[in-house]
């Protein structure tokens, strides 16, 4: 149903979320990017989520607690490239999630991290 | 004239049944001529309630209706379940007041996001919740 990829660039995860997620999804993705910044010391995750058409509470709650754990583990989580519409109705339900570290392009987020990223 | 249409009857019974609900109703949506952020709007009050349905109903039923009112179309979702009702709806309706340990966002957020909010509860009985989502121009 939903096509999600993780891939290393340097010591940054770049994950790509596509269609739609269950609930099961998210909390799976959630501790699978804990697992591989703890095995590989990455510096940052980078979430594109530009292929999102929609983010919940669930999904939003989810991101939140994602960029919390990597932070815990020494690691900055970017959310990348969220659609204007999935903004504006977040906002409307109350979630304006702050804290949470935002860039409009994956070049963008990359840049947050400075040298060590290869690009593609 | 008003007339009313129900075009879809959904079962919620387990969490892929979120997606199902989500599918329809932005299909809904799309066909009724829904700006980009109206849809959006819609599919995430129906993605919230339809969770609400599954984890505090038990599960239950989503119904998308149709209606037409002189020159403007809304989109009425109805959410039934059987399950233990709500006891405190003010206090449901709290901004952060989550019975599951979620963000307590589900059922205030959905009626923000609605132009429209209805709420039915019996404890012991169940729950109805009913949002309209009116499209911003008018459908000729």
């Amino acid at each position: 149903m939903s096509a999600t990829s993780v891939i290393e660039m340097g010591d940054v995860l770049l994950v790509t979320v596509q269609g739609e997620l269950t609930d099961h999804d998210a909390v799976a993705l959630q501790q699978d990017l804990a697992a591989n910044v703890a095995e590989r010391s990455s510096r940052g995750v980078l979430i594109d989520v530009s292929g999102m058409e929609i983010v919940d509470s669930f999904l939003a709650r989810t991101l939140h607690d994602i960029a919390a754990a990597t932070e815990l583990l020494a690691a900055k989580t970017v959310i990348v490239g969220m659609r204007p519409e999935v903004a504006i109705t977040l906002v409307e339900l109350g979630l304006t999630l702050p804290g949470l570290a935002t860039a409009l392009t994956v070049a963008d987020g990359l840049a947050e991290f400075g040298d060590g990223v290869r690009p593609l | 004239m008003t007339s009313v249409v129900t075009l879809h009857e959904l079962r919620i019974r387990e969490e892929i049944d979120i997606v199902h609900v989500r599918q329809t109703v932005r299909e809904v949506a799309v066909s009724v001529g829904f700006s980009l952020v109206e849809q959006t709007k819609l599919v995430t009050a129906a993605s919230e309630l339809a969770r609400n349905t599954l984890k505090h109903g038990r599960g239950g039923t989503a119904q998308v209706e149709l209606e037409k009112h002189d020159g403007s179309t809304v989109v009425r979702l109805v959410f039934r379940d059987e399950g233990p009702g709500i006891p405190d709806t003010e206090l449901a309706l709290t901004d952060g007041y989550s019975s599951a340990g979620g963000l307590g966002l589900g059922l205030s957020g959905a009626r923000r996001l609605a132009d429209e909010f209805d709420l039915h509860t019996t404890p012991g009985e169940g729950t109805t919740v009913s949002v309209g989502f009116r499209a911003g121009r008018a459908a000729t």
